[in-house]
């Protein structure tokens, strides 16, 4: 049906248009300001005063100075640590509690998933949770990142709603010729449930990537910090002059801005990179939980 | 397996003892039982052995004596905290963050989803959502650290301010521009992803319905209010529910990265407060307390909005 638009109408749409497009803008610039800021000579862009179309100069002093720096180095491979790990130990613990969940017939099944989705709807609270991790002696070490955040309720209902997809013959048919449940979640739920796996590992690795807090009250020792800790001290607190050992006193001011601007860069390229190629799946991974409530 | 399952189930008239069940069943699933194992010994440990350190919130905390051990104390320290100096504060702040959460950021996403759900170019429609999902992906600590700079004095936003003639603003220091900034970012943050769950929910709408519309001469705005609307309800009444039951727990972590001490008056919420009292002073049965307190006032909330729910719409959490 050819439907022809009235005046108000294009009015309607038009605006929303608009309204749309400014707030890609606003959601993309301040990206695009801090790339262009990070790679500007420091000196040009603290003379410039508003908006950046384009970068003031070039120069990568800046990214020089945050490789160089010992604290970013190791926290970046902390983190690279925390989130390889720690992603890997989600996805096994939420497949195994996933498929332990989807299948049919097992007596306790109903009573441990009141059990878990209950944990939805309560929070032991801050203190409880760090007396707890203090007295399991799991202060200052790599374990407090990653051993309590080992499953996240919500996404262990997501997987286990897509492996209950996965046709039942297929399962029944491998058991025909002698398959356990072990053989059966790793040669034929697994690989037939890849999407909502990306999608997973999606999720949790950002989460391990972009994790701070946990950081800031379960570790006082420097050498396990995350990037995001040392982010923290250059963005929040203000603090680039560990960074700047090599830089004559005079030219501190203006490098420690493009510093600022680098070590975002470097801390989120990782993310945005991933962000194309996992994008098609995550929309179905929030899907699958959303419809099936 | 499926066949012995069915004959149980046709079999009922002698129902085996409990015992012989759970011996039976142990067997037959005993993969699957030792699958679980480590997931119940996870959430024993780290979802339900926290409610057990709660009682210090009634006790006076000694790391010597332990949390079994140390002495019981009663309501002593809610009372220190509904008596204290920082109470009506970080009270006061948390119900405004709360309320202003939800008069502006949870609808929010509804809105944008309606937005997108009109536009008629695929190809624009599908560009916006990718844009917009980006920031949820953002360490909190990187959007805290772009606000600092960009609303700094010397930042991008007084430049501008500068530009169109006004004086220079140091938002992060004025208590009276925490709300709108702490509002206005967290809409940043969360308007995309928020709306892909209702996006969902219109693309579930039976389309029948719009054409019946047409036909009776509805244009596209009748549409959206009469159709569209109606369709979302159910998902924005459970998403309202689930507000609600968390509507005191704000976003304490980016609070912390935001707010000192010249913002305090209307930024210090309960959970900075609690971080503060319990991790920086190790107060630690005072601030389990003020958590406590806290988790209650939740819990009750998320209850009674369910009831609502339950009483005057057909929609429920449970």
């Amino acid at each position: 049906m050819v439907h022809k638009k009235t005046f108000g109408e294009h009015i309607f749409d038009t605006s929303n248009t608009l309204a749309l497009m400014l707030l890609s803008l606003v959601t993309l610039y301040p990206f695009v300001y801090v790339l262009f800021a990070s790679v500007s000579n420091p000196a040009e862009l603290v003379q410039h005063r508003g908006i950046l179309l384009w970068p003031k100069g070039f120069t990568l002093d800046a990214y020089r100075l945050v490789f160089e720096n010992p604290n970013i180095i190791r926290s970046y491979l902390n983190t690279i640590f925390y989130v390889t790990v720690g992603t890997a130990l989600n996805i096994l613990m939420t497949a195994l509690g996933a498929y332990a969940l989807s299948r049919r017939n097992v007596m306790w099944k109903n009573t441990i998933m009141i059990m878990i989705v209950l944990t939805m709807f309560f929070d032991g609270g801050l203190i409880p949770r760090y007396l707890l991790m203090k007295n399991l002696g799991l202060l200052d070490t790599y374990a407090a990142l990653i051993v309590p955040a080992a499953i996240s309720t919500w996404n262990l209902i997501v997987m286990r709603t897509a492996f209950q997809s996965v046709p039942v013959a297929l399962e029944e048919s491998a058991r025909m010729d002698g398959a356990g449940d072990w053989t059966i979640l790793f040669r034929i739920i697994i690989p037939l449930s890849l999407p909502v796996i990306a999608v997973m590992i999606l999720f949790y690795g950002v989460g391990h990537w972009n994790r701070w807090f946990e950081a800031l009250i379960y570790l006082r020792e420097r050498d396990l910090f995350p990037l995001q800790l040392i982010l923290r001290e250059i963005l929040v607190q203000n603090d680039t002059s560990s960074m700047m050992t090599s830089v004559g006193g005079g030219d501190r001011m203006p490098i420690g801005e493009t510093i600022k601007y680098a070590t975002i860069i470097v801390a989120t390229v990782p993310i945005l990179l991933l962000y194309p190629f996992l994008q098609k799946y995550f929309v179905k991974g929030v899907m699958i939980g959303a419809i099936k409530e | 397996m499926t066949i012995n399952d069915q004959q149980i189930q046709s079999a009922p008239r002698t129902r085996p003892s409990f015992v012989s069940r759970a011996a039976k069943d142990f067997r037959k699933n005993a993969a699957i039982y030792l699958m679980v194992l480590p997931v119940v010994i996870y959430y024993a440990v780290f979802q339900y052995g926290p409610l057990y350190g709660i009682q210090i919130a009634f006790k006076d905390y000694s790391a010597r004596l332990g949390i079994w051990n140390s002495p019981w104390t009663g309501f002593q320290h809610f009372q220190d905290f509904f008596q204290g100096y920082y109470f009506e504060r970080v009270v006061r702040n948390t119900i405004i963050l709360g309320l202003y959460d939800l008069i502006f950021v949870f609808p929010a996403s509804i809105i944008l989803a309606l937005m997108l759900n009109e536009v008629r170019n695929r190809m624009f429609k599908r560009t916006v959502q990718s844009i917009t999902y980006i920031p949820h992906f953002i360490s909190v600590v990187v959007v805290v650290g772009m606000m600092i700079d960009f609303l700094s004095a010397d930042g991008l936003i007084n430049h501008l301010i500068a530009y169109f003639g006004g004086q220079p603003i140091s938002f992060m220091r004025l208590p009276e521009w925490f709300r709108a900034i702490y509002i206005s970012s967290a809409i940043w943050q969360g308007v995309g992803w928020g709306s892909i769950i209702y996006l969902a929910a219109i693309s579930n709408i039976d389309p029948t319905l719009y054409e019946s519309a047409k036909v009776d001469g509805a244009n596209r705005w009748k549409q959206m209010i009469h159709i569209t609307l109606p369709g979302l309800m159910p998902t924005i009444i459970i998403l309202f529910i689930l507000r609600i039951g968390s509507f005191m727990a704000l976003q304490d972590e980016k609070i912390l990265l935001m707010y000192n001490p010249m913002t305090y008056e209307t930024a210090d919420t309960i959970g900075t407060y609690v971080y503060r009292k319990g991790i920086l002073e190790a107060s630690y049965s005072y601030s389990a307390a003020v958590g406590l307190f806290n988790s209650v006032i939740n819990f009750v909330l998320l209850i009674s909005a369910n009831y609502l729910s339950k009483r005057f719409t057909d929609t429920k959490l449970w």
